[in-house]
């Protein structure tokens, strides 16, 4: 990392160890920064009804740690307030996508609107001149030409959540993180005696603490008129479920049907409240359609090859992709995929850069 | 850098005298004054001239002044302990859709339990309209609850007129009077209030310290149980140190009221002018006139308040955007709502409430420094951009 001394830079604080180091890191390096907590969910009404949760990104715990850790490197702090927005583009999306028979990513519809458009916009209007995140990806180049790349340490490369960045955020945005392993991240934490070096990762969904996600459906509104028939791919009705939504695609466990092989989840039909169920084969996949497509290379007018993502653990395979109209690619995988999931982002990689991403159809 | 406090409706500092005052009461006078020795005794008597000090400054007795810990203690003591109290006349109270939080979320409370609650509208300057609280009265109707001066807009409300109503009707009345004590007149007798509650940090004292004026007469069922302190009104050991505060406070303030004040809602004014004069689509929020003489809440057009607030404070200047207690909540004030001020301009007011000690250089360098931080927040709002102000396809990012 260069020097940021006398830039202004507006660091994304969860209260985590990584957007700390990437705090104290930045101070360190001479910039003026000042760190910034999204809140995004109001706890207050959600613990009336849970008492036990304690939240794991952004929870009133998390927004005391990143008020400490603020203090502590004597940056100034603000809590920006994005619970509107995180209702409306998030967990309204989020609803949406379970009940269309989708399986969404809430976490890249947060990064993409929260952090780089709104938070953004925040960290714009105290005249920043950067907005840097604990995101383990690296953004490298010149001038307009600039690389979204994954991060180095395999286990944490977050670049996978970032696709839907623009062209136009990325000199905007800095990743101090990219080039390190998350050892060597929580070695700076306890060497600047941050005091939470020690803090566990957050997996879940913020807003669903306990992974409940069929539960936290349920809560909000009455579901029990998506239930239906469970029918296999030759047409014979198999069995009942009582909410489509519960299902993902490739699951095996909790159908409840007895059949001559194992079954799994192939597909959902939320217009006729049916899940498709079959054999393991009929999961693999050689290809999706991908749609709300974003570049970030100038836009391919031809079939282009690379390795395509379709969900966050996963290892990347050969594909072609062909441009359609509208924003979507066709995407045909050189080897079947299985899982291949509707709601997932499906992102296009030429080595560790990303090229762009959009939403399996 | 230069730090400039315009946010005194949330709290003040405390006063240098007041600090002066207090501190032997952590030292040397450390004794619990309703202990009978040497120790008790010596503080015994100076809660009781903080009581003549506040007592004095409302036009009571001091026999009518409770000590509590804050403004909301004070108004869930009057609400709750009313109800409770005059259960076998009534169930019903009027209140106003403008108030704090401590009065709202107490009567949402009572509705909970089974008591009515009538929430009289205010007009697009944010005052109250006496034949709504008229019309609203029943035979059940036994408590009127409206604040003496609204925190966020500064507006005051006609209290002893709606004194005289309640007195004619036979009805309690209940003044929230934390933002107006201490900042303009407040006279019990004239006014007709049966219950008036007071919050020492807002003039001076303290956190942590309040009192509650309660006529003589009046029956209140207890809030907080406990020892027999403040003669079985309010339980639990006196803070000592903040009571004395808070009467020297009183005292100070009474002192100086026209004399400061005067000052003050000149440099209010002077504020008010220069932004009005350099900032083009603003809109004043509350009422030109009848409002506390250091309060300005202002929206301006196309932009967030928030934005505005950071921008501020990077500047050493602290203002606010609503309610001290309501910032960082999702809702657009609900008492700018009440006026029905246009949902993306409630979302871009900022409140400046001035104090004893803001200077005339203080208002100069706000007048300077906002007009290029609001200009500079136009040029990157979509809203300003695009030319739409609501429900515009292009910033519906920022609009409901």
């Amino acid at each position: 990392m260069s020097g940021y001394a006398g830039k202004r830079i507006v660091v994304a604080m969860s209260g985590g160890v990584d957007s700390s180091v990437t705090a104290a890191l930045l101070k360190e390096q001479g910039a003026e920064v000042i760190g910034m907590t999204m809140q995004i969910w109001d706890y207050s009404a959600y613990a009336e009804n849970h008492p036990d949760a304690c939240g794991s990104c952004c929870s009133p715990d998390d927004v005391h740690d990143a008020r400490r850790v603020a203090e502590g490197l004597a940056i100034p702090f603000y809590v920006v307030n994005f619970e509107d927005a995180f209702q409306r583009e998030v967990i309204d999306r989020f609803r949406a996508d379970y009940l269309a028979g989708r399986t969404p990513n809430p976490c890249v519809l947060c990064n993409q609107i929260l952090k780089f458009e709104l938070l953004l916009r925040r960290a714009r209007e105290l005249n920043a001149d950067y907005l840097a995140t604990g995101h383990y990806a690296r953004i490298d180049g010149e001038g307009d030409r600039l690389a979204l790349r994954r991060g180095l340490d395999e286990n944490k490369d977050q670049s996978y959540f970032l696709f839907p960045m623009t062209r136009e955020q990325l000199p905007l945005v800095l990743f101090p993180l990219g080039t390190m392993t998350k050892a060597e991240v929580r070695t700076h934490a306890v060497r600047c005696g941050l005091r939470v070096a020690e803090k566990a990762e957050s997996q879940d969904i913020c807003f669903v603490p306990d992974g409940d996600y069929v539960r936290f459906l349920e809560e909000h509104e009455d579901l029990s008129h998506l239930g239906g028939d469970i029918v296999h791919v030759d047409g014979t009705i198999v069995g009942r479920h009582n909410g489509f939504y519960r299902y993902t695609i490739g699951q095996r466990k909790g159908l409840g049907i007895s059949w001559r092989e194992p079954l799994h989840v192939i597909g959902i039909d939320a217009a006729r409240c049916r899940v498709i169920v079959g054999e393991r084969r009929y999961l693999d996949t050689m290809a999706c359609t991908v749609d709300r497509v974003n570049w970030l290379i100038d836009v391919p007018q031809k079939t282009l090859s690379c390795t395509c993502q379709i969900r966050y653990r996963h290892a990347g395979v050969e594909a072609e992709l062909i441009p359609l109209d509208d924003g979507k690619v066709k995407v045909h995988f050189a080897v079947a995929q299985q899982g291949v999931t509707p709601g997932q982002a499906a992102v296009f990689y030429a080595d560790d850069r990303v090229l762009g991403g959009g939403w399996i159809a | 850098m230069r730090q400039i406090y315009l946010d005194n409706n949330a709290t003040t500092r405390v006063r240098p005298e007041v600090l002066e005052a207090i501190l032997p009461f952590y030292k040397e006078q450390f004794g619990n004054p309703s202990s009978v020795h040497w120790a008790g005794r010596a503080v015994t008597g100076a809660i009781e001239k903080a009581r003549e000090q506040v007592a004095a400054l409302i036009n009571c007795s001091p026999a009518e002044i409770v000590f509590t810990s804050c403004g909301s203690e004070g108004d869930n003591m009057a609400l709750k302990g009313t109800m409770e109290a005059l259960q076998n006349k009534g169930d019903h109270i009027i209140t106003t859709t403008v108030e704090h939080p401590a009065v709202l979320e107490t009567c949402g409370y009572l509705e909970k339990a089974g008591y009515a609650v009538t929430y009289l509208p205010v007009d697009a300057d944010g005052m109250l309209n006496l034949a709504d609280l008229e019309a609203a009265i029943t035979d059940r109707t036994v408590l009127i609850s409206v604040m003496w001066a609204n925190n966020e807009t500064g507006n005051l409300y006609p209290i002893a007129e709606i004194g005289k109503i309640a007195r004619k009707h036979g009805i309690r009345f209940h003044s929230d009077a934390v933002q107006a004590v201490g900042k303009v007149p407040v006279d019990v007798q004239t006014a007709n209030v049966d219950l008036l509650v007071i919050s020492g940090h807002k003039l001076g004292a303290p956190k942590g310290v309040g009192a509650i004026y309660i006529r003589r007469g009046t029956k209140l069922t207890p809030f907080m149980h406990g020892g027999h302190q403040e003669r079985h009104r309010r339980a639990g050991t006196h803070n000592v140190a903040g009571i004395v505060g808070l009467g020297l406070a009183c005292e100070l303030a009474g002192k100086e009221i026209d004399l400061v004040w005067g000052r003050v809602k000149e440099l209010r004014d002077r504020l008010e002018q220069g932004i009005f004069d350099n900032v083009s689509e603003i809109k004043l929020n509350g009422h030109p006139t009848e409002r506390l003489p250091n309060t300005l809440n202002v929206s301006f057009a196309y932009i967030e308040g928030e934005g505005i607030l950071l921008n501020l404070d990077m500047l050493g200047i602290a203002a606010s955007s609503g309610s001290a207690c309501t910032s960082g909540s999702l809702e657009p004030s609900h008492v700018l709502g009440a006026m029905c001020v246009e949902v993306s301009l409630a979302h871009s007011s900022t409140r400046f409430s001035l104090g004893t000690d803001t200077t005339p250089e203080d208002i100069d360098y706000v007048i300077e420094k906002l007009p290029p931080v609001i200009q500079r927040l136009r040029d990157m709002s979509p809203l300003y951009n695009c030319g739409h102000t609501d429900r515009c396809e292009t910033c519906s990012v920022l609009t409901k």
